[in-house]
């Protein structure tokens, strides 16, 4: 089980937050002007990596806030946490 | 047999305290101290269970947790019974009772013995070639497979015991308490460490603990004494925590392990009462150090496992730690020295050792000169080809090995004996280590896997690392442990060490037999009765991953996982197929090390916790009045109140009628409500919901749907205005905690601009919904001072009030199309304000009602319940409900999905009315429905969603989905049910009411 640095409230056990994909995924500003394809790219096509991996989480049994995680898939270390908005701190 | 096996010399065993138990019913005696094994091989029993498959006579093979045969059932047919124990794991207790397993009528003579003669038809992979064919017979084969198979029985009543779970955080945690890990424990604790050392024995000290051979001392002092000097210095230690009996079943990422606590295990039953049994450590530790020791090899020969055939390491800490000798006239077996420290133990005690037969040409050690010297007959370079007896060894044959190992020479010897050790070397306990995500190195030199890249800050020493040698073991783990903790003092001085052992050894993985391997029964596996045959065959039939041989042989299936004999099947393996042993690897090693008790898993979760439920402040009320709940996410609802013996059906039917000519109530407290305030409030609606919401006015309600982003209805609920800024939105019983997660998600990622903040409020309000003709009478009752007229309170408008002085919210909504009014109050009042509603409905024959009937009521008006007549494939124009979606707004979530060329399609599944041919039936949710039954394959087109007999509406009702349902009104589709098919009309899914006459009724 991880041990998570929310960045808002420090180590946590990882039963206290909610995986929530993959992160930087931006809503498209004016969906209506996206084809078919483009609307599908962003809705359902996800990235599922072995190895670095940018992810959303959520501290939903702690401050509720959302943040970002870079995790390595194929040893689960965690390489950063960053604020919502932040750029990732890691390649 | 003689009678005195025990020998005075165990300081570990109370001779003052004698303990009787019984085992098959026969009572024996052993004294505290004993564990089950040690006490049963005091009284001459080596025959303790039979084999899995063959039912083969099997006795005590070890003395700890990797035991594969010596497996019991605890207090059958009691409430503390347990199966699969292992009996050298099992303090005796006075009034301890044990049963064999996996044989009937008796251990002695057991019916399915009879397996072991029909062994050769009885390969590996026997099940899977033989009853799979025909297939319709398995269930036929099943009944008795399983009969025959399985190994202890499970309890039949509930557990009386107690359990427990518990965080621990420290510094350090140990893992195994011999001489590495007392030392890695009390470096770590001297040098300011929080630490925790954990072992699964009652004791301390690990084998050496009872080591008082002069061939390996430490300090010039004799290894027990060394030690027992250092536990009793590390018992002082303040920063260090020490717990026995706790053995580390699972060692997860980021250093979270999970420890079993043997509590009262053993005590008698007596003094167990209202303590805790077994308390499940979860254990997150800064660093771990893995000092687990290593368990000795068995050797692999033809009948290698008849009862008396034992780990030579086992005799040794029978006869020193608890004074028992195995045998009278014991054999040692040996490819290694170790097996020479256990015969000076027996050598000291003057028990009889008829010969050594060691693997090896050569032994240059100081300790096999000293065993030598005592006129023991050491056959070197020799092999055990065969042993002889039933219920327990009495002879074995020897062999001459060749110079390469793999053939035997030579005539036969026979040999007598009523005990065998062997030993084939020490395994690496790398269990834990492993499942760690740690990766392992094959050493060839030994042919040992040993850690090698650690996943985590932990670090493997002693014999689990590979070090087998005292001197190795102490250099090692002083130097590794320094390093590993960044310390400058190791509390050590120097530390001498002497050892007359060598680390030689000749390893052959399957021994050589005279006989063709077909005709050998050389055990790799002793608790699944895998055979070095088995795996050949498995290879021959075209294996080769170590994980598929595994599970087509079963090896290192069983209750022990292979602790004794995997590696020999990696071995046969790698020798039969010509790989390296590394390249396999090897197969997975998973939690738990030893098998946990459901209880320990489950802790404090049981009866009224397991599943934890939300009840609303009128609960009390809703049990005085004899209502039957159902469970709607974690919450009770009331689902109907019978009355007068009543059944389900006939008290619906009566609060349905009295909602629509009089007055129902219904607590809806369980409704998610969420206080949205902020600047943005009204756009951040706008984004969330399918309608518009800029211009709904203070005090107004308005019905809103949430869709994923993909097109599809996620929630429904009524939203108020309460202000400026101010709303209550209220969303589905089951949704409310996704509704809220979802909103907070779009608010905290995409839309951080805007001036929102949501709160949950469901547990803050009781929601008291009075619906019917009546409804109006009633409410003005129990506020008075509120004007109910329509120009000043119309359909789907909200009021602050005040009940009592308490302040409370009134909507005027309605979910069962009659004229409505919920009443929000403190949740505190809910149940005051409720009998007050039910006291001023009096003379109107209020009806309190609960979920069923509500879900009637709203489904004769064909309103939908999200997750009931939708599952995440509806759009809502799939549900008709087009006019709720906005055209005019530019985007909320899921809009562009609403046009996608999947979402656009005239065949989707459509919501519709569903009338049957004769109204009296009522249709079987669920239920499948098409048009066309003599087609084949039939076509389904759909399936009923919701289904009731309407009793104001007299016949049956129903709604459901249907391919391109919207453009067939009127038309006739089919039910087809188990025994008829029934015919239905598709209809407008509003059955009541559809111009909303009752709803602005003038009351």
């Amino acid at each position: 089980m991880f041990l998570i640095n929310c960045p808002f409230c420090g180590e946590r056990e990882q039963s206290e937050f909610k995986a929530g994909g993959e992160a930087h995924i931006v809503r498209p500003k004016q969906p209506t002007e996206l084809s078919d394809d483009e609307w599908a790219e962003y809705l359902f096509m996800r990235k599922n990596i072995k190895g670095v991996q940018f992810e959303r989480w959520n501290h939903v049994h702690g401050c509720r806030k959302w943040f970002n995680m870079v995790r390595d898939t194929s040893n689960d270390q965690i390489k950063a946490v960053y604020k919502m908005g932040e750029k990732p701190p890691v390649k | 047999m003689s009678n005195n096996l025990r020998f005075k010399t165990s300081k570990f065993i109370d001779e003052t305290y004698r303990v009787s138990f019984k085992f098959n019913n026969k009572t024996y005696f052993g004294f505290k101290g004993d564990t089950l094994a040690s006490a049963l091989l005091a009284n001459g029993i080596h025959l303790v269970g039979r084999s899995f498959k063959y039912h083969r006579p099997r006795g005590i093979m070890t003395s700890g947790s990797e035991e594969p045969n010596a497996i019991i059932q605890l207090h059958d047919n009691s409430s503390r019974t347990e199966p699969n124990v292992r009996a050298t794991e099992v303090e005796i207790y006075e009034g301890l009772v044990a049963s064999s397993q996996n044989c009937w009528p008796s251990v002695n003579f057991d019916i399915g013995g009879i397996n072991n003669l029909l062994s050769p038809i009885l390969p590996a992979g026997f099940y899977y070639k033989t009853f799979m064919w025909p297939a319709s017979f398995w269930e036929k084969y099943e009944y008795f497979i399983r009969k025959s198979a399985g190994l202890g029985k499970s309890p039949k009543v509930a557990d009386p015991d107690i359990y427990e779970h518990k965080y621990i955080h420290c510094d350090v945690l140990v893992i195994g308490a011999g001489i590495s890990g007392i030392m890695a424990a009390k470096m770590a604790a001297k040098n300011g460490f929080k630490t925790l050392l954990v072992d699964e024995k009652s004791y301390l000290g690990g084998s050496s603990i009872y080591d008082n051979s002069e061939f390996s001392k430490i300090n010039n002092q004799i290894t027990s004494s060394w030690l027992e000097k250092e536990i009793n210095e590390i018992s002082k230690l303040e920063n260090l925590e020490i717990k026995t009996r706790t053995s580390v079943a699972a060692f997860h990422g980021y250093n979270f392990l999970l420890a079993r606590e043997n509590l009262t295990d053993h005590l008698p039953i007596n003094q167990r009462e209202n303590k805790v049994r077994q308390r499940l450590l979860k254990i997150r530790a800064k660093k771990v150090i893995t000092a687990t020791g290593s368990i000795e090899r068995p050797l692999i020969f033809d009948n290698n496992d008849r009862p008396g055939i034992m780990l030579s390491s086992a005799i040794k800490r029978y006869i020193d730690l608890y004074g028992v000798a195995c045998g009278e006239n014991n054999i040692l077996f040996t490819n290694n020295d170790t097996a020479y420290e256990t015969a000076m133990s027996l050598i000291q005690r003057g028990i009889k050792i008829n010969a050594i037969i060691d693997n090896r040409e050569q032994i240059d050690s100081k300790i096999s000169y000293e065993v030598e010297k005592n006129n023991i007959k050491i056959y070197k370079g020799y092999t055990v080809v065969d042993t002889y007896g039933y219920r327990r060894i009495n002879k074995i044959s020897i062999m001459k090995l060749s110079k390469d190992g793999q053939t035997v020479i030579g005539d036969k010897t026979k040999l007598n004996c009523d005990c065998l050790g062997v030993s084939g070397g020490w395994t690496p306990a790398v269990h834990l280590f492993t499942q760690s995500g740690g990766k392992l190195k094959f050493r060839e030199e030994d042919q040992v896997f040993i850690p090698n890249v650690y996943p985590s800050d932990q670090i493997s020493i002693g014999s689990c690392n590979g070090d087998f040698g005292l001197e190795e073991i102490i250099k090692n783990t002083l130097s590794s442990i320094k390093k590993f903790l960044d310390i400058d003092n190791s509390e050590y001085k120097t530390v001498e060490t002497i050892s007359g052992l060598n680390q030689s050894k000749r390893n052959i993985w399957l021994l050589p037999s005279d006989k063709s391997i077909g005709k050998t029964k050389s055990f790799v596996d002793y608790q699944n009765d895998a055979t070095a045959k088995d795996i050949k065959l498995a290879l021959r039939e075209g294996f080769r991953s170590i994980e598929h041989v595994k599970r087509y042989t079963t090896t290192g299936m069983g209750t022990d996982q292979g602790k004794l004999g995997n590696m020999h099947a990696l071995g046969i393996i790698s020798e039969t197929a010509g790989t390296k042993m590394g390249e396999h690897g090897t197969t997975t090693f998973r939690p738990p090390y030893t098998p946990l008790t459901f209880g320990t898993i489950v802790g404090r979760n049981v009866g009224e916790f397991f599943d934890i439920f939300r009840r609303t402040p009128i609960h009390d009320w809703h049990v005085a009045n004899n209502a039957e709940f159902e469970n709607v996410g974690q919450w009770k609802r009331a689902w109907y109140y019978p009355k007068d013996n009543e059944n389900m059906h006939q008290a619906v039917q009566r609060e349905s009628k009295a909602a629509r000519d009089s007055a129902g109530i219904l607590d809806a407290s369980t409704l998610g409500k969420i206080d949205i305030q902020g600047t943005d409030a009204s756009e951040f609606l706008n984004r969330v919901y399918t309608n518009a919401w800029s211009k709904l006015a203070i005090g107004k309600c308005r019905y809103g749907l949430m869709l994923n982003e993909d097109g599809m209805v996620y929630d429904d609920g009524v939203t108020t205005r309460l202000g400026e800024n101010h709303y209550i939105m209220t969303t589905t019983t089951g949704g409310a905690a996704n509704v809220l997660g979802k909103l907070e998600d779009y608010l905290q990622t995409e839309w951080p601009e805007l001036d929102v903040y949501l709160s949950s409020v469901t547990d803050h309000f009781a929601t008291i919904s009075v619906c019917g003709p009546n409804s109006k009478k009633i409410v003005s009752k129990v506020v008075p001072d509120l004007d109910l007229s329509d120009e000043k309170f119309p359909h789907m408008s909200f009021k602050n009030s005040k009940i009592d002085n308490i302040k409370c919210r009134i909507m005027r909504i309605s979910f069962t199309g009659e004229h409505s009014y919920e009443i929000n109050i403190q949740a505190n009042f809910g149940k005051s304000v409720w009998e007050k509603c039910m006291e001023a409905g009096k003379d109107f024959n209020i009806t309190p009602y609960g979920t069923e009937t509500m879900h009637l009521l709203r489904a004769e008006k064909g309103f939908i319940i999200v997750g009931q007549d939708t599952d995440a494939t509806l759009t809502p124009i799939d549900l008709q409900m087009d006019w709720i979606v906005s055209k005019k707004k530019y985007d909320f979530i899921g809009k562009r999905s609403l046009y996608r060329s999947d979402t656009i399609r005239e065949d989707r599944k459509q919501l519709v009315g569903l009338l049957t041919e004769n109204p009296e039936e009522v249709l079987e949710e669920g239920a499948q429905i098409v048009a066309d039954i003599k087609k084949s394959p039939i076509e389904m087109l759909g399936h009923v969603t919701s289904s009731y007999y309407s009793p104001n509406l007299k016949k049956s009702i129903a709604l459901g989905v249907v391919k391109g349902g919207k453009n067939m009104l009127g038309q006739k589709l089919i039910i087809p049910m188990e025994n008829k098919n029934i015919n239905v009309t598709v209809a407008d899914p509003v059955f009541l009411d559809k111009e909303g006459e009752r709803l602005n009724a003038k009351l």
